[in-house]
């Protein structure tokens, strides 16, 4: 309970219909240092906005949404502040790092400004848009051509100043990306060199935004289920089960144990595959090719597993709302070993070159660091955060699908530098593994989708045989599942970090709204910082040990 | 009845064009330059490693430098932020080069029929050969590499390629 800010607000604090605190808007920078000094939430989860346009029920245009863990990061508080005509509020940068991004990305989508923000641009969408693109009265399919692309100086110059770099006669300026085989996809880092030592760096995003958000707001639920696979598609199933477990959060429904137990297995699998991508990266980074091979061919067995299981190797899909898409099937165990026992393979075969490797230590540890305050500050989650030695994992500290009744450890980091990082990963697949065996042991027979005929579809034979079933099948698909109106987050651990999904509905088939709160934005918010004042090639390896995966940070 | 150098040497030598040699030599050694955006990106690690191994078509050589590379795969989607850098990597390229359109949405857009995302490559720079899929399968991408070889095979660089014209979106 967040004393002091109930009790110092208590007259100007309502509560809305869906459990957040509203507040007026001039009051929201002094209601989170309320909360952040006395109450102890120093972690802010997301902000997003939303636009009423549709609801004429609501009284303001525009909304915003501040979402806050506290120190323990199981008690999650919502707040909101309706925004007036003049679209301006409070910017919260001061106090929260995390929330530089997040208010461009707001700005940037809905046109709302925040006063006082000390770099106040577009981060999504290109320099040459023109509107707002999340707002309700502008049209999905409307895209505009972008010719050039932003040279950055309008950021480095102001920067290089404030770092007391008045001259830039010393200074090169590098591009790192976006297309840059270390540069992951499509990360744009712009860098101002003296020698190699890194002056001043500038991260740009947007080059993969692909309107997941509003492309969501005209599909039915079910239909969004292949958009989340292309979130992070290196954990495809992970992004299926945190999206289906917000919207079934709204609905109020318990999974069947069998289905919660599945989601377990193959989601810890997917996590596992997940992580296999991340180091043979970045070691292919380091110049250790040879592991690539080690750490990549055993996700292939997976690939295998997973084409048995839903079809595709990448995409898989195979979440629905209220369970999945049917059960495991004939020998799913044995192929499990299978993979189980080459993922272990590979891993032990790579510990084996690098663990005591000389050359593999200088160039991770002590480098890329960032501390436990800094990390937190700026909302960092997962493995970027275990590795500064904050333990945080939502599988412990909110369980759910019985987490709290599994047996295993929380790897974490204590300096949070390249090897840190790099390590709590390889532990973490340990620890998945560990997971994946007991719950394969504890995997309770019955059904995987909740029995409702209002979300989940009748067995085949019952569509076939009788017209109720027939009738129940037509109409799911039809309309779709109808979700009450609500505006609600819900979060798992995902194989990057806190990954959320804030939902508003409005009793119809399709969502209000969608906001991802996804992991790698926050880190790669983080990532110019801990690179500014080291060397070049080691900002190759901080890069690939944030795990940044484009689908996920520009969606 | 052999003429020329043939009748005088025999089996031991062939006579062909200079034109159909170099293809010939080329087809076996494609330096790619893997424009990786997305999703498509990952199923090409696939391609690259052990299993699919596309060694085995002399294409493993990836270069990500645009002037070291004839042939250009662009693996994802291409949003409308970045199609000038798209373009600017093609252009670098040196002649001849060929690209390669994996995956739906390099192909069409994909299922991002929306406000940032480019309805396909093709108006931004030519496209030699489609491949469907989201993502496509490792064989398909292998499978576009043997189109690219049988383009090769058959078209006469100086005459067909070089007289092309193509003007995109992004063209003044
Ligand atoms: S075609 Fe499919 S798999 Fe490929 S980039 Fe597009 S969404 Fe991803």
């Amino acid at each position: 309970m967040p004393k002091a800010f109930l009790e110092r607000f208590e007259k100007e604090l309502s509560i809305d219909a869906y459990g957040a605190y509203k507040l007026d808007a001039s009051l929201i920078l002094q209601a989170l240092h309320v909360l952040y000094q006395n109450d102890g939430y120093t972690f802010l989860v997301d902000m997003t906005a939303i636009d009423y346009l549709h609801q004429p029920s609501s009284l303001r245009r525009f909304a915003i949404v501040y979402l806050l863990r506290d120190r323990l990061f199981s008690n999650l508080i919502t707040l909101k502040i309706d925004v007036d005509e003049s679209l301006a509020v409070d910017s919260i940068a001061s106090l929260f790092k995390s929330a530089n991004w997040a208010e461009r990305e707001i700005w940037d989508q809905y046109g709302i400004h925040f006063k006082n923000h000390p770099n106040l641009k577009r981060i999504l969408n290109h320099k040459e848009f023109i509107g707002h693109p999340l707002r309700k009265d502008y049209p999905i399919t409307q895209g505009q051509l972008c010719h050039r692309s932003d040279d950055l100086m309008d950021e480095m110059t102001p920067r290089l100043k404030r770092k007391g770099i008045e001259s830039h006669d010393a200074l090169m300026f590098l591009n790192l990306g976006p297309a840059h085989p270390a540069s992951h996809g499509t990360i744009r880092t712009f860098v101002a060199l003296e020698a190699e030592t890194i002056r001043c760096a500038i991260s740009e995003i947007g080059y993969l935004h692909r309107g997941f958000e509003k492309s969501c707001e005209n599909h039915a639920y079910n239909q969004i289920i292949p958009y989340t696979d292309r979130l992070n598609y290196c954990s495809a199933i992970l992004n299926n089960i945190a999206f289906a477990h917000a919207v079934e959060g709204i609905l109020g429904i318990e999974l069947p144990d069998r289905a919660q137990f599945i989601r377990v297995i193959i989601g810890e699998l997917s996590r596992m595959i997940d992580h296999l991508v991340c180091l043979a990266a970045i070691l292919v980074d380091m110049g250790a090719l040879t592991n690539y091979w080690y750490l990549y061919n055993p996700r292939e067995s997976v690939y295998d597993l997973l084409s048995k299981l839903t079809g595709a190797r990448l995409t898989n899909s195979y979440m629905r709302i209220g369970g999945m898409s049917h059960d495991l099937y004939e020998g799913f165990e044995e192929d499990l070993h299978v993979c189980l026992r080459a993922i272990d393979t590979g891993v032990g075969d790579t510990l084996k070159l690098i663990e005591h490797n000389r050359i593999f230590h200088d160039r991770t540890q002590n480098v890329g660091i960032i501390s436990q305050e800094e990390a937190i500050n700026r909302s960092l989650s997962g493995p970027n955060l275990r590795a500064c030695g904050v333990a945080y994992d939502l599988r412990v500290n909110a369980p759910y699908y019985h987490y709290e009744s599994f047996d295993f450890d929380i790897a974490l980091g204590s300096v949070g530098d390249v090897y840190d990082r790099i390590m709590v990963r390889f532990e973490e697949i340990r620890q998945s593994k560990r997971i994946i065996e007991q719950a394969m042991k504890r995997l309770p027979q019955g059904a995987v989708c909740v029995a409702d005929r209002s979300i989940s579809l009748p067995p085949k034979h019952e569509v076939y045989g009788n017209i109720e079933g027939l009738m129940n099948q037509f109409k799911l698909v039809f309309e779709g599942v109808k979700v009450p109106p609500s505006e609600s987050y819900r979060a798992i651990e995902g194989a990057n970090g806190e990954l959320g999904f804030f939902i508003v509905s409005d009793g119809s088939p399709k969502p209000y709204k969608v906001k991802v709160r996804p992991p790698c934005f926050y880190a790669m918010a983080a990532y110019p910082s801990i690179i500014e004042g080291g060397m070049i090639a080691d900002a190759i390896l901080s890069l690939g040990s944030l795990n940044i995966i484009a689908g996920e940070l520009d969606r | 009845m052999a003429v020329g150098a043939e009748a005088i040497f025999g089996d031991s030598v062939i006579t062909s064009t200079l034109e159909s040699a170099l293809s010939w030599a080329r087809e076996s050694s494609m330096w790619p330059y893997v424009f990786g955006t997305a999703c498509c990106a990952i199923e090409f690690m696939s391609v690259a490693s052990s299993k699919y191994d596309i060694s085995r078509f002399g294409a493993e050589v990836v270069r990500f430098s645009p002037r070291q590379a004839d042939l250009l795969i662009v693996a994802g989607t291409i949003s409308y932020k970045q199609a000038p850098i798209l373009k600017k990597i093609y252009d670098q390229m040196c002649e001849p080069k060929w690209v390669i359109s994996a995956g739906a949405c390099a192909c069409s857009g994909g299922f991002y029929d929306n406000y940032t995302t480019l309805q396909g490559i093709d108006a931004i720079i030519p496209v030699d050969v489609y491949v469907a899929g989201c993502p496509p399968r490792p064989e398909a991408f292998l499978d576009a590499l043997l189109a690219i070889q049988k383009i090769q095979a058959d078209e006469r660089l100086l005459d067909d390629r070089a007289k092309r014209v193509f003007k995109g979106r992004l063209d003044a």
